[in-house]
């Protein structure tokens, strides 16, 4: 039914764009110190391994990721269509596909640690 | 009063004669206090009689005189010369086709209204004749900014996703369908959900924006369609868990 | 009288180009691609960090540092503070209006609750990491 595939769809992407907006400045912020060489204690080795092995750490981590690479992939959907690249179907599956893989990695690697 | 010399360069189409728009130039001595509306109305009286536009009210009421007048939507009598710089183009809505001159083909749009289903949908018989569906001001509160559209379709004329694609069902047609909604008195919502459903719903609308700038009365479709939104993602979670009763 | 409606054209591809207000619309729509960026960035951290080395996460680290990196990070951070972050929440109280009894918050109240929420977020991210 469409209206549960487009709500489904739309549903991620406004959680995605109020995550990001809230957390993505910090965390590009948090680059922006490793960059200047000035890396917090907390991106130490020993702490961000702990937190990224502990299960708050692994599903924040995962939600930001999946819910960042949908919000993306959506929007830039749109983005196509408003630039003129009118193939829907092959846009939104590519990129809802590289969103899910993205998201699949994450959730290897999360597992790995 | 004064007067000021505008020129107005207006975009004449006659479907007989001419293959495309082309722009006629009027010099009209304006009156301090005139709208573009009077401007016009000066060139049919006293300049051009072949001059074709619409208007009615002159007053904001009737939304009839929507134009663009220097790019951007306007309602002619709305739009002071005293705003205005010296040179001003006058072309009709965007967006639209053209009939003739500055009239516009509204087709499109009076269908995309019948499609809110714009009226009160009951389940229960309606009642007699001397009863009424109280409501009150706290209810009517809710929605009372959406019953302000006076269909002069200016956001459908400043809707990018309308110009790109004629299909999308556009921005006052889904204020009208979120202001039944969201009134006290109306049981409709799950068969206006077909609107929301459809892929030229809400969901064709990428927020732009544009359509709730160019409303002259405030109506804010832009709002209307992303709570509406909201509400269709919160409605489709609620039938996964079985929440409500509403069947689409 | 015969009809015969004309359509202006319209570009598929160039329409944007048209207004100011378009503009900074494609422009808050490009916020998506620094989205997906990051997001992407932070994966490979994950990478390094399950090798289980320290090594392999210094080197993340290292790869991470320069000028060209300052530079990238820092046009990131303006513009997604404006194009995303300061745009979501301004337009968080139409998605969202407020009622209470008969009258309706004020948009502004409800925007302001956005920045207060975001500073204490954004406090909560900095202690974690230990930078403040
Ligand atoms: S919503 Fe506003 S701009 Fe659109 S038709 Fe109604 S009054 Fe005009």
């Amino acid at each position: 039914m469409t209206i549960a595939r487009k709500a489904l769809v739309w549903g991620l992407f406004a959680a995605g764009g109020t995550l990001t907006s809230f957390v993505f400045p910090s965390l590009i912020a948090l680059f922006l110190l490793i960059a200047s060489g000035n890396t917090p204690v907390g991106l130490e080795y020993g702490q961000i391994h702990a937190f990224a092995a502990s299960w708050m750490g692994k599903a924040s981590l995962f939600g930001v990721i999946f819910l960042a690479l949908w919000h993306a992939a959506h929007r830039l959907r749109v983005a196509a269509h408003d630039l003129g690249l009118r193939v829907d179907g092959l846009v939104a599956s590519v990129l809802y596909l590289v969103a899910a893989l993205g998201s699949a990695l994450a959730v290897y690697y999360l597992v790995l640690i | 009063m004064g007067t000021r010399q505008i020129e107005l360069e207006v975009m004449r189409y006659n479907p007989e004669k001419d293959e495309a728009p082309w722009f006629q130039q009027y010099s009209v001595p304006c009156e301090e206090d005139w709208a573009i509306l009077d401007a016009l109305i000066y060139v049919k009286d006293n300049l051009d009689s072949t001059l074709s536009y619409r208007w009615s009210c002159h007053m904001m009421v009737c939304g009839s005189c929507g134009m663009t007048v220097n790019g951007e939507p306007h309602l002619t009598c709305k739009t002071f010369i005293r705003d205005l710089p010296d040179k001003v183009r006058v072309e009709p809505l965007e967006n639209f086709p053209i009939e003739r001159d500055l009239v516009v083909v509204l087709d499109d749009v009076m269908q995309k209204l019948q499609l809110a289903k714009p009226y009160i949908i009951r389940k229960d018989d309606p009642p007699p004749e001397d009863e009424e569906y109280p409501q009150s001001r706290a209810a009517l509160k809710k929605f009372k900014q959406y019953t302000m559209c006076i269909n002069c379709m200016l956001c459908y004329s400043a809707c990018p996703q309308y110009g790109l694609s004629n299909d999308f069902i556009g921005p006052a047609a889904l204020s009208l369908a979120h202001r039944y909604n969201l009134d006290s008195r109306d049981q409709g919502k799950a068969q206006r959900l077909d609107i929301l459903a459809d892929h030229d719903g809400v969901w064709e609308c990428s927020f732009v924006g544009a359509c709730s700038e160019a409303c002259p009365k405030n109506v804010d479709p832009a709002a209307a369609i992303q709570q509406m939104k909201v509400d269709g993602t919160m409605e489709w979670w609620k039938q996964k868990f079985g929440l409500t009763g509403d069947k689409p | 009288m015969s009809r015969r409606p004309y359509v202006r054209p319209m570009s598929r591809t160039t329409w944007y180009m048209r207004n100011g207000r378009f503009k900074v619309y494609m422009l808050r729509e490009l916020t998506s691609l620094l989205v997906g960026f990051y997001a992407f960035l932070v994966l490979f951290g994950l990478v390094a960090l399950s090798a289980g080395s320290e090594a392999q996460w210094n080197d993340f680290l290292a790869s991470q540092q320069g000028p060209e990196m300052i530079a990238l990070h820092g046009f990131a951070l303006l513009y997604f503070l404006f194009y995303q972050t300061f745009a979501w929440f301004n337009l968080a109280p139409k998605a969202m209006p407020v009622q209470l009894g008969e009258k309706k918050l004020p948009a502004h109240f409800i925007v302001i609750a956005h920045y207060v929420a975001w500073a204490v977020v954004s406090a909560f991210i900095f202690w974690l990491a230990g930078a403040i």
